[in-house]
């Protein structure tokens, strides 16, 4: 495509191979974290905790896997974190949904200044509501309780601003024929934006499902015991209880990041998508 | 609004009048009314968690409060602690090291990165989604390998340095280089996302203008220059107020590598944030650090708004 762009080397063929074998360095590079993760989660104790560490293990031991599980509750863990991502992602997916619909179709007063103050928390970054949040969740007696974790994370504005901006572009024509056709606003809603907007509703919830997989500071305040105890959060006190051995912390690192890169692989057209989209569309 | 007539014809009456056109509507009227109905779900949650939680920041800034004894009234005190803090100064400045080194290279990685996969080759995909991976693991998870490959002496950082015969640093334990060890891994974990934004940008420059600029006679690095930079600078603006932005907030990464450590050396602003609120517990001294945290990312972001004007080319 834009080889002209750099002819770097003259000759096409030579310049071609350069490229890739480039590609495949970087990639390699990239990589390795990944891979030294899951190679040292194999290796036996005393290799992982050796003065000299190695690199590929002498001898396999998948048993570390259910060591791992054994030495903490992980497998909670990987639940909790499961209803954290997943509450919160269905409730502000299914929440923005609706309020982008009537903030992108119906006429209502009042519109321009509510959709601004939806607009202004944007900037906001989300330590400035850390502790009023936490102070209102004390007070409700809501720490270490799901609707503690779950709701302060649920209603942010950047699904209600994603969904709208998507909303706008649908033809109005497809819903005025179904309006034709006797549908009300609910029914025009579930039947005719809702399956048009399945790539952007998708993006959102991928998005937010893997940026609450990954929450570390609010599961570090609200949640003090196995009850909704998230693994970022349990991969510290791993940490802590287990001092350096490194076979068992790094399975379980890789025990919880797994989950996500596979969702990561499932979902990546939606996931480039979303990218893209908040890059160029955001302008 | 344009009817198109991709559907059947649709009569006249049904074409809805665009919403500022439309005459002031009543309170009462049947839209408005559905409206709020399809709005309620997410309008109270948001009133409650997000933007209540911001008006009562401004106000918890101004009391005394550790949460078990009632808060008592500190006025701009908490403001002015803020001064002689050595921690909060030591927070900020690691918070500014950390953005202005961190940034730049996450850009620079990017950009060459995507300039790289843009070269015409048949699996472009593959590539993308594997140099991707980095931004789709857990922080936390990925920096318990980090610090694993910062181990002194032998560990894989220092273990290929000494292959060049470098004498690797103690990374993480070591004063100088505990930081540039956190920016080299922030680095690996974001720049995928730059990488994306780029590569869909120089996908949709057209293949003319680069038709146009080697027809005179320019050089690869002119057409670079000329070409590419201005039609990539919207996506280089979002991607630098977004990555500017992110840095600020830095905390998972510093909190588990180096617990702000040595010394105080990599401490960040929202990790000390952290330990005001929930292991001093002084609720209103937190606050009032969080909202110098938003003021500077508002100055930062407005900055280059202002700057955007002369720098960044759109096409309309």
């Amino acid at each position: 495509m834009t080889t002209e762009a750099l002819p770097l080397v003259s000759n096409k063929v030579v310049q071609r191979k350069l490229i890739v074998f480039a590609c495949f360095l970087v990639t390699a590079l990239t990589l390795i974290p990944v891979v030294m993760m899951v190679l040292v989660a194999f290796q036996s104790d005393a290799e992982s905790m050796a003065a000299k560490p190695s690199f590929w293990p002498s001898s396999w031991h998948p048993e570390n896997l259910t060591r791992a599980f054994e030495l903490v509750p992980l497998g909670k863990y990987l639940l909790n974190t499961v209803y954290f991502a997943g509450g919160t992602t269905l409730l502000e997916t299914v929440t923005a949904a609706l309020a982008a619909y009537a903030f992108a179709r119906l006429n209502f007063p009042g519109r321009g200044w509510l959709f601004g103050i939806y607009l202004a928390t944007l900037m906001i970054p989300s330590q400035v509501t850390l502790i009023p949040q936490f102070v209102l969740v004390a007070k409700l007696h809501g720490i270490d309780t799901w609707p503690g974790m779950i709701l302060p994370h649920a209603f942010t504005a950047i699904g209600v601003f994603l969904l709208r901006q998507f909303f706008l572009g649908i033809p109005r024509d497809y819903e005025e024929a179904a309006r034709l056709d006797g549908a009300n606003r609910w029914q025009a809603f579930i039947r005719v934006i809702v399956p048009l907007a399945v790539p952007a509703i998708a993006t959102l919830a991928v998005f937010k499902f893997i940026g609450q997989w990954n929450n570390l500071l609010w599961p570090l305040v609200i949640s003090n015991s196995d009850a909704t105890r998230t693994a970022s959060v349990g991969l510290q006190v791993f940490q802590d209880t287990n001092g350096t051995q490194w076979n068992l912390l790094l399975m379980a690192a890789t025990v919880t990041t797994v989950p996500l890169i596979i969702l990561f692989f499932l979902t990546q057209r939606w996931f480039v998508r979303g990218i893209t989209m908040s890059g160029l569309g955001g302008r | 609004m344009a009817l198109t007539t991709t559907t059947e014809p649709v009569p006249a009456t049904a074409v809805s009048p665009s919403p500022t056109s439309k005459p002031t509507p009543r309170w009462r009227n049947r839209e408005s009314l559905t409206a709020w109905l399809f709005l309620l779900p997410s309008l109270i949650g948001f009133l409650i968690f997000t933007a209540g939680p911001v008006v009562a920041a401004g106000v918890i800034s101004l009391l005394d409060w550790n949460l078990f004894s009632p808060p008592t009234w500190a006025g701009l005190r908490n403001f002015a602690r803020l001064g002689p803090d050595p921690t909060f100064w030591s927070a900020l400045g690691n918070t500014a090291y950390f953005t202005f080194v961190s940034v730049p290279l996450t850009i620079l990685v990017s950009l060459a990165l995507a300039l790289l996969l843009n070269q015409g080759l048949r699996r472009i995909a593959v590539f993308r989604s594997l140099l991707l991976l980095p931004y789709a693991t857990i922080t936390v998870a990925v920096a318990f390998v980090w610090i694993w490959l910062y181990i002194p002496h032998d560990g894989l950082v220092n273990a290929v340095l000494g292959l060049f015969g470098i004498h690797g640093p103690a990374w993480l334990i070591s004063d100088n280089w505990a930081m540039p060890a956190l920016i080299l891994m922030s680095v690996w974990k974001s720049f995928g996302f730059g990488m994306v934004v780029f590569l869909a940008g120089l996908q949709a420059i057209p293949q003319q203008l680069y038709e146009a600029a080697r027809v005179d006679g320019t050089s690869p690095w002119q057409s670079f220059r000329n070409v590419t930079l201005p039609m990539l600078s919207p996506a280089l603006f979002f991607v630098i107020v977004t990555s500017i932005i992110g840095s600020f907030q830095v905390f998972d990464q510093a909190l588990i590598m180096t617990n702000g450590g040595p010394g105080t050396r990599t401490t960040t602003l929202v990790m000390y944030i952290y330990r005001t609120g929930f292991e001093n517990y002084d609720q209103g001294y937190a606050a009032a650090q969080s909202l110098v945290l938003f003021a500077f990312i508002v100055l930062i972001t407005a900055t280059q708004f202002f700057f955007q004007k002369r720098l960044v080319h759109y096409d309309n």
